[in-house]
C-alpha cells in the first residue's frame, strides 16, 4: 500500500473519529439536559476523539518512515554470504545501489552475482512486508486510539483542559525545532569534521597555505596526495568580503542617512522600495549579472588600461556582492538612524549646527554601535553567501591580495566538492563539512556579537 | 560684534559647503544604489527578451513512405522508429537544389531543429492520412540559425553559422520563408542540451512542489512556535535559549542549512537525492526564522485589551489565543508568511547540496520525482556556453522575478488593506 493512500485512509479516520466524538458527547449530554452540563463544549469532546485517534498513529508512521529504509538496508547486507560483505563505505554504498538496481528492475538480474540477485528479492519482500505491516500498526492504533477515547466520553471529564494541554505541547515542540534545528546543524558539520580531522591534522588545515582536493583515485596513482590547507580560502573570503563591504558600507549608510534626515518624502516613498526591490532580488541573479556582465566589462577596461585582470576577478565578484549588500545596510542602518531620540537631533540643531553637523558629531556617535553592529551582519552575510561567488569567483585556490586575480571563497569550494559525483566519505566530502564547520562558526561568533551589540543599543534609548 | 559671532561667521560659507558636500554624498549614494538596479534589469531584460520568440522555416514536406520507411502509419512500432529527419532533409534540398556533397547536405540539415522530426511524427501519429501528402509545415529551427536571425546586422558575422549555411538563412529571410513566433517550448518543456528544445516548465513544476512543501511545513509550524514564545512560553533560560536559537539562524548562511539537509535527510535518514520534498525540508528550515520573527511582531500588535475582554467573558488562555489573537494577528502573519516563500523562492545554495541540480529532462509529476527549480535551472544554463543558453538563462530570471515582485507586491499590499491600527 502506497503511503499515500494511507494517510488519505488515516484522514478519514480522523474525520470519523471527530463525528463520533460529538455525537457520543451529544448522546451522554441528552439524558442529563442539554449539553450545558457537559464538563466541556462538544466539540472539545470530538478534538479529543480526533487526537487520540490521530496522535499515536501519526507518531509511528512518521517514525516508521523515517527508519525503515535504513533498517531493511542493514538487514539485507546481514543477508548476503561472508564473503561479499562490503569492506568499506564506498564498497558498502556501490553494493546497496547495485541491490536497488537490481531489485527495481533497471539492472536485469543474469548481470549480478546470484547473492546479489538474492538480496535484491529480499529487499522487495521486506519493503512489501514493512509497508504492509506499517500500514496495519497505524490502521490498528487510530482504531484503538478512536475507540478508546469515544468509549472514555464522560460528562464530568475535563475534555477542553487535555485538549489544551495536547495543543499547548505541540505548540512548544514547533519552538523547540529551532533548537533542534541548531543542534543538527552543530552535530551534522561537527561528525564530518572530526572524520576529516582524523585523516588530515587539524593544523594542516588551519595553517596551510596549498589547496588542491584531488584525492588519487588508485592506490598506485602517481597524482597528487591532495592539499588541504585552508588559508588560501580564508584570504581569499576575505579580500571577497572586503571589496564588498568597501562598496556596501559607505553607500548603504549614506543612503540611509540621505533617506532619514534629508529626502523629500516623494524622494522617500519612491527611492525606498526601489532599493528594497534590489534586497529581493534573488543571489543566483546577482550571480549571473556578474559573470555575464561585470566581469567581462572590468576585464575589458582592465586590458584597456594595460592591466592583466582574470576574467574571474576577486574584483566583479566583490563588486556585486556590495551592490547585494547595499540594501541590508541601509535598512538596518536605518533602523538605528531613526531610533535616535529626537531630543538630541533638536537640540544639536538649536545649537546652531548645521544639519551634516548633527548627523556627524551628534547622531552618527549615538548610532555607532547600532551601525557597527549592522555591518557585522552584512560582513557575516558576505562570508557566507555562496551563488555569486560560484558563478563569479574562480576555483583555483590563489593566495594573493590583488583584487584583479581570480580567488576562491569557503563556500565555493564547499560547492564543488559536495556537487561532484564521489562517494559520501572520501576525504574532499568531509573537507566540505570542515569548510563548513568552520563557515558556521565564524558566521554564529560574528551573529552572536552582532546582535548583542544591536540589542544593548536599542535598550539604550527605550 | 563679539569674537564668537565674528568667528562663526567666517567659518560659515566653509561649513555650508561641508553641508552642500554631504547632501551630495547622500544624493551619490542613493544614484548609486537605483542605477545598479536600473542596469541590473536593462542588461537581463536586453538579454532576455530574445527567448521569449523563435524563429521558424517554411518547407514543403512530403510524408514519402520510403524514406520514411513507414508503410502503415497505425503501426506504434513503425512510426517510433521512422526516419523523419530523411523527409526534412529532402524538404531542404528540394528548397535548395544546388547543394551537392556530403558535407553542405549536413551542413543545410543542421539548420532545422531535431525537433521537427518529433513534431513530424506527432502529426503522423494523429492524422495517419497525412502519409504520402505534401503540406507546407512551419518547422522549428536550430538554435545558432535562431540567433543568426534574432542577432543584428553588425553581430550576424560572428554568428555561428558557416558563410554558407549564413547565405542560405539571407536567402529564406529575404523571401520570407522564416518567421518569428511565440516561443512555446520555453514554457512546455523541460530541460534539454538541444537550447530550442529546452524549457522552464520542468523547473517551474519542481519549485512548485518543493514551495507547497516549504508552506505546508513553515507556516503552520512558525505560527505555533510564534503563539508559544509570545503567549505561553514561562520567562526562563530555557526560553531565551530558543530566542537566541531563532535569531542566530535567521542569520546563518543559507548554503549551512544545505549541508544539514546532506547529512540530516539523506545521509541519516536515506531519502532520495535531488527531490523537491528533501529540497522542501530544507527551505523549511531555512524559513522558519523570519515566519516566526514576523510572527510574533504581528501578535505583539495585537492590543492587551482584546486579551483581558475576552478574559473577561470566562475564555481560557488557549480560547483567547486561538480565537481572538490569531484571527486579528493572521494578516501580520501572511504577510511574513509571503515574504518568507519569497526567499524560499529565489534560494539556490542549499538546493545545489541535495543534488536539486541534476539534468533532468521529464517534467516531475509529485514532490518525491527528481526534479530542480527555477534559481537552480539558471545556475545551470548560465553554466552553458552556447550564447542561446544566455538569452534563456536572461528568460528564466525574468520569469523568476517576475513571481518574486508578484510575491512582494502582494504582501506589501496585504499589509496596507488588512493591517489595523489599533
Amino acid at each position: 500500500m502506497q503511503t499515500g493512500q494511507l494517510l488519505l485512509i488515516l484522514a478519514a479516520m480522523i474525520v470519523t473519529a471527530f463525528i463520533m466524538g460529538r455525537h457520543r458527547a451529544l448522546q451522554v449530554a441528552q439524558p442529563l439536559g442539554g449539553i450545558r452540563h457537559l464538563r466541556s463544549l462538544p466539540f472539545y469532546y470530538a478534538m479529543r476523539s480526533a487526537i487520540w485517534c490521530a496522535l499515536p498513529a501519526l507518531t509511528v508512521l512518521v517514525t516508521w518512515l523515517v527508519f525503515d529504509q535504513t533498517l531493511i538496508r542493514i538487514m539485507v547486507l546481514d543477508s548476503l554470504p561472508t564473503e561479499l560483505q562490503p569492506v568499506d563505505g564506498t564498497a558498502r554504498n556501490l553494493l546497496i545501489s547495485q541491490i536497488g538496481n537490481v531489485a527495481s528492475g533497471a539492472l536485469p538480474t543474469d548481470f549480478v552475482d546470484a547473492a546479489v540477485a538474492n538480496a535484491a528479492g529480499r529487499l522487495n519482500q521486506l519493503q512489501s512486508i514493512s509497508a504492509m505491516a506499517m500500514a496495519v500498526v497505524v490502521i490498528v492504533l487510530a482504531m484503538v486510539g478512536g475507540a478508546w477515547a469515544w468509549l472514555r466520553v464522560s460528562a464530568r471529564m475535563p475534555a477542553r483542559e487535555q485538549v489544551e494541554r495536547v495543543l499547548l505541547v505541540v505548540f512548544m515542540l514547533c519552538a523547540v525545532l529551532a533548537v533542534v534545528t541548531t543542534v543538527g546543524i552543530v552535530f551534522s558539520v561537527l561528525f564530518e569534521s572530526i572524520r576529516f580531522f582524523g585523516q588530515v591534522p587539524i593544523t594542516d588545515f588551519l595553517f596551510g597555505l596549498n589547496w588542491s582536493p584531488q584525492m588519487a583515485l588508485r592506490a598506485d596513482q602517481v597524482a597528487s596526495e591532495g592539499a588541504f590547507g585552508a588559508v588560501p580560502l580564508f584570504a581569499g573570503t576575505l579580500l571577497i568580503s572586503a571589496i564588498a563591504l568597501i562598496v556596501a558600507v559607505p553607500v548603504g549608510l549614506m543612503s540611509a542617512i540621505y533617506l532619514a534626515e534629508y529626502a523629500h518624502s516623494k524622494v522617500r516613498s519612491f527611492a525606498k522600495p526601489a532599493l528594497e526591490v534590489l534586497a529581493g532580488v534573488p543571489t543566483v541573479v546577482y550571480g549571473f549579472f556578474a559573470a555575464l556582465t561585470v566581469a567581462p566589462f572590468i576585464r575589458d577596461v582592465g586590458q584597456s588600461l594595460g592591466l592583466s585582470v582574470a576574467s574571474e576577478s576577486a574584483l566583479a565578484a566583490g563588486l556585486v556582492m556590495g551592490i547585494m549588500l547595499i540594501p541590508f545596510v541601509s535598512s538596518l542602518s536605518d533602523d538605528v538612524i531613526t531610533a535616535v531620540p529626537r531630543a538630541m537631533r533638536d537640540a544639536s540643531l538649536g545649537l546652531g549646527a548645521t544639519r551634516s553637523e548633527t548627523i556627524k558629531k551628534v547622531i552618527f556617535p549615538a548610532a555607532l554601535p547600532g551601525i557597527m553592529g549592522g555591518i557585522l551582519l552584512a560582513a557575516s552575510r558576505a562570508i557566507g553567501e555562496t551563488m555569486i561567488v560560484v558563478m563569479a569567483a574562480g576555483l583555483a585556490a590563489n593566495l594573493t591580495a590583488n583584487p584583479l586575480q581570480a580567488v576562491t571563497t569557503i563556500t565555493v569550494q564547499i560547492v564543488t566538492l559536495l556537487t561532484g559525483d564521489q562517494e559520501f566519505d572520501s576525504a574532499k566530502t568531509l573537507a566540505a563539512f570542515a569548510l563548513g564547520l568552520m563557515l558556521f562558526i565564524t558566521t554564529l561568533l560574528m551573529n552572536v556579537v552582532a546582535l548583542h551589540i544591536v540589542k544593548k543599543y536599542r535598550e539604550q534609548y527605550e | 560684534m563679539s569674537v564668537t559671532t565674528e568667528q562663526v561667521r567666517k567659518t560659515l560659507a566653509r561649513r555650508y559647503r561641508a553641508e552642500k558636500r554631504f547632501k551630495a554624498y547622500g544624493i551619490c549614494a542613493i544614484s548609486i544604489g537605483l542605477l545598479a538596479l536600473l542596469l541590473l534589469f536593462t542588461d537581463i531584460i536586453g538579454k532576455g527578451y530574445r527567448a521569449f520568440y523563435e524563429y521558424s522555416v517554411a518547407l514543403q514536406i512530403t510524408f514519402d513512405p520510403e524514406s520514411l520507411e513507414i508503410d502503415d502509419p497505425r503501426d506504434l512500432e513503425q512510426l517510433q522508429y521512422g526516419n523523419y529527419e530523411a523527409v526534412v532533409r529532402e524538404a531542404l534540398q528540394a528548397r535548395f537544389p544546388g547543394v551537392e556533397g556530403r558535407e553542405d547536405r549536413r551542413a543545410l540539415a543542421a539548420l532545422v531543429s531535431t525537433a521537427a522530426g518529433y513534431r513530424l511524427r506527432e502529426m503522423l501519429e494523429n492524422s495517419p492520412e497525412l502519409l504520402g501528402q505534401t503540406r507546407t509545415l512551419w518547422l522549428q529551427l536550430n538554435d545558432d540559425a535562431d540567433m543568426f536571425l534574432k542577432s543584428s546586422e553588425a553581430k550576424r558575422k560572428t554568428a555561428r553559422l558557416s558563410d554558407q549555411q549564413q547565405t542560405w538563412m539571407l536567402e529564406l529571410e529575404q523571401s520570407d520563408e522564416v518567421r518569428a513566433g511565440f516561443n512555446h517550448s520555453l514554457f512546455t518543456r523541460g530541460d534539454s542540451r538541444e537550447p530550442e528544445q529546452a524549457g522552464i516548465l520542468g523547473a517551474i513544476l519542481g519549485s512548485f512542489f518543493t514551495m507547497l512543501v516549504t508552506l505546508a511545513l513553515s507556516f503552520p509550524i512558525g505560527v505555533a512556535a510564534a503563539v508559544y514564545l509570545e503567549e505561553f512560553a514561562p520567562k526562563n533560560r530555557f526560553t531565551d535559549f530558543i530566542e537566541v536559537n531563532i535569531n542566530n539562524l535567521a542569520a546563518v548562511p543559507s548554503i549551512i542549512f544545505g549541508l544539514l539537509g546532506l547529512a540530516v535527510f539523506i545521509g541519516l535518514f536515506g531519502m532520495p537525492r535531488s527531490v523537491p520534498l528533501v529540497g522542501g525540508l530544507v527551505l523549511t528550515l531555512m524559513t522558519l526564522p523570519t515566519i516566526i520573527i514576523s510572527s510574533r511582531a504581528a501578535i505583539k500588535a495585537v492590543p492587551p485589551s482584546i486579551r483581558q475582554a475576552a478574559m473577561g467573558l470566562g475564555a481560557s488562555k488557549m480560547q483567547v489565543v486561538l480565537q481572538f489573537v490569531l484571527p486579528l494577528a493572521l494578516p501580520g502573519m501572511l504577510t511574513g508568511g509571503i515574504i518568507g516563500m519569497a526567499q524560499a523562492l529565489g534560494e539556490t545554495a542549499p538546493l545545489l547540496m541535495i543534488g536539486m541540480v541534476a539534468f533532468i529532462v521529464e517534467l516531475p509529476a509529485g514532490a518525491m520525482d527528481a526534479a530542480t527549480v527555477l534559481p537552480v535551472q539558471v545556475f545551470l544554463w548560465a553554466s552553458s556556453p552556447e550564447q542561446s543558453f544566455v538569452t534563456m538563462t536572461s528568460a528564466a530570471i525574468m520569469v523568476l522575478m517576475t513571481f518574486l515582485i508578484t510575491m512582494n507586491t502582494m504582501a506589501v499590499v496585504m499589509r496596507k488593506r488588512l493591517e489595523r491600527r489599533w
